[in-house]
């Protein structure tokens, strides 16, 4: 399978490549690690009539420290993401989440602000950046904005992001010693996707929950946020009564595809069961950490 | 309209420049312009890892690989392994371990397991069996394939000290 025509550009500068979709016009895409967008391009899926490659843009790459933030530059692969000592140190969930995708290969190739800006609901990152109440810098030649990644996604490959701007940043908070985190991914085997995914991020006082956040990986056509179970734990101790009632609640926002991995049932169940188990591990990590 | 690019690379420390069609895919460059057939086409949809090639110190996919993202970049394929002394201690583990029936996985295994024994020399089989979740094989069951990494890991820490 080989991709449709296309005219390749590979600017050297986030000014030039912003020029460059201005003249492109809408049939232009951007092109990251392309481990989406060439499987896409293979089957037809997507046809742009320009891609412009952003790998040797140097204002997209690096991770870096910024107070109370870290910055991502979007073109940091999957595999620079596991091996960041910054992340690692100060928020170690990224690249716990990183090596449950894909696999060696793809990892040396996809990159975060691939994976964000897709707007797949079966990718891992989405969902984990709503939990980390992420923000996103979207640049253009026209300037820039900052959307939170809780109103990015609209729906399946639709986000907030217009055609001619580029992902330019991905900033997470720092996490607290005291914060808990788990992702939690059942998938059938080696580089697929998620059947379900659950990500939690806890903070305890005195064994109170004082603020969580679950959400949830393709079980959707956009990654979930589920509000009612964080309402339901916050300001209670969380016991096995709790984390049920969450799983319940979670359980019923699923709205999950039906496709080779499963039924919408079976689907909606292991959703359930992912947040079971990254709450008990979110849990653990928050009173380890005390 | 087929848009062309010039492309230069280096390729088992050969040096090459093509034109290509912007839309060329790195695994047809290297098997049907420079004639190294060695890198397979398996699924052609970056799951079972048969075209993995080294490109700039990393193993990748490259069915996955435009040619025209290879620009400058140092490639390597399973024809650079073998020395002037002969095989690689890869090669020379899969053929003592039985680390290939068929032997359609073998160049992307070889390839993977060179650069993933760079990043960990001295690897358990846990260890191998994660480096190589990237690669399928339909004969072997995997088994001799760990083996045979296991082989030259302890040829080359050997040679090393
Ligand atoms: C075998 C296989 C298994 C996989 N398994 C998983 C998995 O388990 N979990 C998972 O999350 N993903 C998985 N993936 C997807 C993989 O992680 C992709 O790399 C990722 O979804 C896209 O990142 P990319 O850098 O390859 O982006 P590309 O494919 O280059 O781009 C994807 C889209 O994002 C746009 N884009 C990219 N970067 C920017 C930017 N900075 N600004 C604006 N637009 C941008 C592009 O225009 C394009 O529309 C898998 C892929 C493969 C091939
Ligand atoms: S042919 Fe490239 S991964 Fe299968
Ligand atoms: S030896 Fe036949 S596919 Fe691996």
């Amino acid at each position: 399978m080989i991709p449709p025509s296309f005219a390749y550009r590979a600017p050297a500068s986030l000014k030039e490549a912003l020029a460059l979709i201005d003249e492109s016009g809408d049939d232009a895409k951007f092109l990251a690690g392309g481990h989406s967008l060439l499987p896409m391009m293979k089957f037809r899926v997507s046809e742009p009539a320009v891609l412009i490659d952003l790998g040797g843009v140097p204002e997209l790459q690096g991770i870096r420290e910024a107070g109370d933030r870290i910055h991502i530059g979007p073109m940091s692969t999957e595999n620079e993401i596991i091996g960041s000592a910054l992340l690692q140190q100060k928020c170690p969930l990224l690249p716990e989440v990183a090596r449950w995708i894909a696999d060696p290969q793809v990892r040396n190739r996809g990159t975060i602000g691939g994976d964000v800006a897709h707007g797949d609901p079966a990718n891992d990152h989405p969902a984990v950046m709503l939990a980390l109440e992420a923000d996103f810098v979207l640049r253009s030649s026209q300037g820039e904005r900052v959307v939170p990644a809780n109103e990015f996604y609209f729906g399946t490959y639709f986000t907030a992001m217009e055609a001619n701007e580029v992902l330019a940043e991905i900033r997470v908070p720092v996490l607290g010693p005291g914060t808990g985190y788990a992702y939690k991914k059942l998938k059938r085997k080696t580089g697929d996707f998620a059947i379900a995914a659950a990500c939690v991020l806890l903070t305890l006082d005195r064994g109170i929950c004082k603020r969580i956040a679950i959400t949830l990986t393709n079980v959707g056509p956009t990654p979930l946020r589920a509000s009612a179970a964080e309402q339901a734990l916050t300001g209670k101790a969380i016991d096995d009564a709790a984390v049920e009632n969450a799983a319940q609640l979670a359980m019923q926002i699923c709205d999950p595809a039906e496709d080779l991995r499963g039924d919408k049932e079976y689907k909606t169940h292991m959703a359930g069961e992912m947040v079971r188990r990254a709450i008990r591990q979110a849990l653990e990590r928050a009173k380890e950490a005390k | 309209m087929s848009e062309q690019q010039t492309v230069g690379f280096t390729v088992n420390g050969e040096r090459h420049t093509v034109s290509v069609p912007t839309r060329e895919l790195l695994v047809h460059t290297l098997r049907e312009r420079l004639h190294l057939t060695g890198t397979h086409i398996g699924c052609d949809s970056s799951h079972c890892g048969a075209c993995t090639v080294d490109l700039n110190g990393r193993s990748v996919k490259s069915c996955t690989v435009l040619t025209v993202q290879a620009q400058n970049a140092e490639v390597l394929t399973v024809e650079g392994l073998a020395g002037p002394d002969g095989l690689h201690p890869l090669q020379e583990g899969f053929r003592e371990e039985h680390g290939l029936q068929c032997g359609f996985c073998t160049p992307g295994m070889l390839v993977r397991a060179y650069r993933f024994l760079q990043e960990n020399p001295d690897p358990d089989e846990d260890q191998i069996r994660t480096g190589m979740a990237g690669n399928l094989c339909r004969c072997t069951g995997y088994q001799n394939i760990v083996k045979a990494i296991r082989y030259a890991a302890e040829k080359q820490t050997a040679g090393s000290v």
